[in-house]
C-alpha cells in the first residue's frame, strides 16, 4: 500500500535521515519505534507531503506522492494525526472534529461518521462545545484521533499518540488504535503506519515493526520476532 | 437574510431618523465610525480569521478609493454633464435641490452604488495579485512586505500627473444644473492649465474630463495634490448598508466551513495542511475577500464630504490604525473589531478639548487596554460569549442568539 524507498530529508545542513526504506501493506499496523530524534517524526512527515524529501521515492497505492502537497496527499487517504497533536485550541471540539472532514462534503456521511468518533472516544461527546484548548492531554490526543478519522484514512499515520500521557489513558488509545484496525465487522479496517517511543506497547499491536536509528533504519521484521530479540529488548524494553 | 434586513433596516434609521436630530459634527462621527467598522471587520478577515499579520490594509482602501472615484467622477461628467451629486433622500439632499421633490434613492445612487462595487472588485484584483506572491512568507516577512505593498501604493498615486490647480471657474461652468447665489460669480476649483485668454478663467475642468480617453483616466486623480471633485454621495444610510453587510459577510464566514479553514490557519498552519486544507489558497482567498470590502470601505472614503482623498489614504498611519482596531478589539472578534473600531475613532474626538494631552491619553488608553486584557478586549470570542452574557442567557432560559448581523453599535 505504501512504500518508502531509500527517502533523505535534510533540515538545512543537518541531515534527518538517509535513505529509509518502508513499507506498509494492506490492512496492517506497523510501527517504527527509535528514540528522541531518530528520524520517526520527520519520516511520517515526508510521507504526509509536509517535509520535502532530498532523494527517493514514496508511493501510495503505486502513486508517486513525494512532490505532491499535503492537501493532495489528504485526498488520497493518507491522513496524519500530528505530533504534538496540532489540535486547534481556540475551536471547539465540534469543530475541530468537523475540520477533520474538511475533503469530504457528503453532509449525511459526516454526521454518521462524526457520530462513530462520539462512540469511539465518549469523552469528547460530553466537551463537545468546549474549546479544544481546554481538554486534558489524554483528550487532546483522542480528539486528534477522531478528527483524523473524520478524513475516512485509508492510510493512518500516528505520530506518538502516548506522549506525556498517564498509563492508563495510553492503553486506552492502543486499545482504541486496535479496534480501528480490526477488519469491518468489529472495526473500520484502517491500516495504521504508528510511530512510538513506548516500544513495548507498540510492538504489542503492531503486526510488522522498525527501528529506526539516527535517520536509517536498523532493524525490521514482524513485531512479535522483534519484541523477542536481544537487541531490541536491550535498548527499547528495558530489558537485559 | 434577516440580518441583512435589519442592517437596511438600520441603516436608513440612521440616515432618516438619527442623522436630522444629531447636527452636523456628531453625524459626521457616526459616518466615520461606520467606514471605520469596515475597515476593522474585513481587516480582521485576514489578521484575525487567519492569523497572517497584513500591515497594508490601508493600500487597499485607497486603490478601491480611487477606482470609485474615478468610476463617479468620469461618469456623473459624461452622463450628466457636471459632478454634482444625483442622488435621492437616502444619500443625502444635493446642494440647493428642495428635499421634498427627491426619490428615495436617485440615479446616481446607482453610479455610487456601481462605483463602490467596483473599487472592492480593483482592491480584491490586486489583494490577489500581492497575496499570491507574499503569503508564502510568514509573521514579520509577510508583515514587512504588506507594510511595502501600502507604500508603493501610496507612492505610486503620489506620480500620478497633477496637471490640475486651483483656479477661479464661473459658477455655471461647474454647477451647470444649479442657480447661481446672489453675490458668488467664481468657485475655487481644480482647472487645467490652458487659460480662455478672454475670459481669463480656466478651461473647464469638465471639457477635459469628458474628452479624457479611459486609458487615461488616471492622469486626473491629482497626483499628490488629492483626487477632488469627486460627487460627494456618501451617506449614514451607504455607510451602514456597507457595515451590515461586511458584517454579515464575516459572521458567515466564521461559520462556513470555508472560513474555518481560515481559522485552522490561524490555529495551526501545520495541522491545517495535514487535515487537506491547502493554506495558501485559502490565504490568498482571506486576502483577497479582505480586500474587496476594504476596497468598497475606500469608496465611501473617497465619496464623503469633507474628506480628501489623497495619497496618504494609502499611508502606514492610516493602516496602523485600522490594525489597531483589530488587536485592540482581539484578533478573530468581529464584535471585538466593531467595538474597537467604535472606540478608537471616538476617543481622538473626545479628546479634542485637551489637544495638548490627546495623543498622550490616546496611547495611554492602548497601553492599558493591552496590559490589562493582553489579547484584546474580546481574545477571539464573540461579546455574546462571554461569561457575563451566558450567564444573563441561562437565567432568561433563551437560546443564545445565533448572529447579530448588522445591528452593531
Amino acid at each position: 500500500m505504501l512504500e518508502v524507498r531509500d527517502v533523505s530529508v535534510s533540515y538545512g545542513a543537518i541531515k534527518a535521515l538517509h535513505g529509509v526504506s518502508l513499507t506498509v501493506e494492506q490492512g496492517q499496523i506497523v510501527t517504527l519505534i527509535g528514540c528522541n530524534g531518530a528520524g520517526k517524526s520527520t519520516t511520517l512527515r515526508a510521507i504526509s507531503g509536509l517535509v520535502k524529501p532530498s532523494a527517493g521515492s514514496i508511493h501510495f497505492e503505486g502513486k508517486p506522492v513525494s512532490r505532491m502537497p499535503p492537501h493532495e496527499i489528504v485526498r488520497l487517504g493518507v491522513v496524519q494525526a500530528p505530533e504534538g497533536r496540532g489540535i486547534f485550541s481556540n475551536m471547539t471540539v465540534r469543530e475541530n472534529i468537523d475540520l477533520g472532514a474538511f475533503t469530504r462534503s457528503d453532509k449525511h456521511a459526516i454526521a454518521a461518521d462524526r457520530e462513530k468518533a462520539m462512540e469511539l472516544f465518549p469523552r469528547l461527546r460530553e466537551r463537545i462545545s468546549q474549546n479544544a484548548g481546554t481538554l486534558s492531554g489524554g483528550e487532546q490526543q483522542m480528539l486528534a484521533i477522531a478528527r483524523a478519522l473524520m478524513a475516512r484514512p485509508r492510510l493512518l499515520l500516528l505520530d506518538e499518540p502516548s506522549l506525556g500521557l498517564a498509563p492508563q489513558i495510553v492503553q486506552t488509545i492502543f486499545k482504541i488504535i486496535r479496534e480501528l484496525n480490526a477488519p469491518p465487522p468489529r472495526g473500520a479496517g484502517t491500516t495504521i503506519l504508528l510511530v512510538e517511543q513506548n516500544a513495548h506497547m507498540a510492538l504489542n499491536i503492531a503486526h510488522h515493526a522498525y527501528v529506526l536509528e539516527v535517520g536509517a533504519i536498523t532493524m525490521q521484521g514482524p513485531a512479535a520476532q522483534l519484541a523477542a530479540s536481544d537487541e531490541v529488548r536491550k535498548a527499547y524494553l528495558g530489558g537485559r | 437574510m434577516l440580518p441583512l434586513l435589519i442592517g437596511l433596516v438600520f441603516a436608513a434609521v440612521m440616515q432618516l431618523v438619527v442623522k436630522p436630530n444629531i447636527g452636523d459634527y456628531p453625524a459626521k462621527l457616526v459616518l466615520d465610525i461606520g467606514i471605520a467598522i469596515s475597515l476593522a471587520v474585513s481587516l480582521t478577515m485576514v489578521n484575525g480569521f487567519t492569523g497572517q499579520f497584513s500591515m497594508g490594509h490601508a493600500g487597499f482602501l485607497a486603490v478601491g478609493g480611487y477606482a470609485a472615484g474615478i468610476v463617479t467622477y468620469y461618469g456623473s461628467q459624461r452622463i450628466w454633464g457636471d459632478r454634482a451629486t444625483h442622488g435621492g433622500i437616502l444619500s443625502g439632499r444635493p446642494l440647493a435641490i428642495d428635499p421634498a421633490t427627491l426619490p428615495l434613492v436617485g440615479h446616481g445612487d446607482w453610479l455610487f452604488l456601481a462605483a463602490l462595487v467596483v473599487g472592492g472588485l480593483v482592491a480584491a484584483l490586486l489583494g490577489f495579485l500581492v497575496g499570491l506572491p507574499s503569503l508564502r512568507l510568514k509573521g514579520d516577512y509577510l508583515a514587512i512586505v504588506t507594510l511595502g505593498f501600502g507604500e508603493i501604493v501610496r507612492v505610486m498615486i503620489q506620480q500620478t500627473n497633477a496637471t490640475l490647480k486651483p483656479q477661479d471657474i464661473a459658477w455655471e461652468e461647474v454647477y451647470p444644473a444649479l442657480p447661481r447665489p446672489a453675490g458668488v460669480e467664481a468657485v475655487a476649483s481644480y482647472a487645467f492649465d490652458v487659460i480662455d485668454p478672454a475670459t481669463k478663467l480656466g478651461r473647464t475642468v469638465y471639457q477635459a474630463v469628458s474628452d479624457t480617453p479611459a486609458w487615461d483616466v488616471l492622469t486626473h486623480v491629482g497626483g499628490s495634490l488629492g483626487f477632488t471633485g469627486i460627487p460627494k454621495y456618501t451617506s449614514l444610510f451607504w455607510v451602514y448598508i456597507v457595515a451590515s453587510i461586511t458584517i454579515f459577510a464575516a459572521f458567515r464566514l466564521k461559520q462556513s466551513t470555508f472560513g474555518r479553514a481560515f481559522l485552522s490557519i490561524r490555529e495551526d498552519e501545520v495541522a491545517a495542511e495535514a487535515m487537506g486544507v491547502n493554506t495558501t489558497r485559502y490565504k490568498v482567498w482571506a486576502f483577497v475577500i479582505s480586500a474587496f470590502f476594504a476596497g468598497v470601505a475606500g469608496g465611501l472614503f473617497a465619496h464623503t464630504l469633507g474628506v480628501g482623498l489623497s495619497a496618504e489614504t494609502a499611508g502606514f498611519l492610516k493602516s496602523f490604525d485600522i490594525i489597531i482596531m483589530v488587536v485592540l478589539g482581539g484578533l478573530g472578534s468581529i464584535s471585538g473589531a466593531v467595538i474597537a473600531a467604535v472606540v478608537v475613532t471616538v476617543l481622538p474626538e473626545a479628546l479634542r478639548d485637551i489637544p495638548q494631552y490627546r495623543l498622550i491619553i490616546y496611547a495611554l488608553a492602548l497601553i492599558l487596554i493591552m496590559i490589562f486584557r493582553p489579547k484584546g478586549l474580546l481574545g477571539t470570542h464573540e461579546i455574546w460569549d462571554r461569561a457575563v452574557w451566558k450567564r444573563v442567557r441561562r437565567r432568561g432560559g433563551s437560546e443564545p442568539g445565533k448572529a447579530k448581523g448588522g445591528s452593531s453599535p
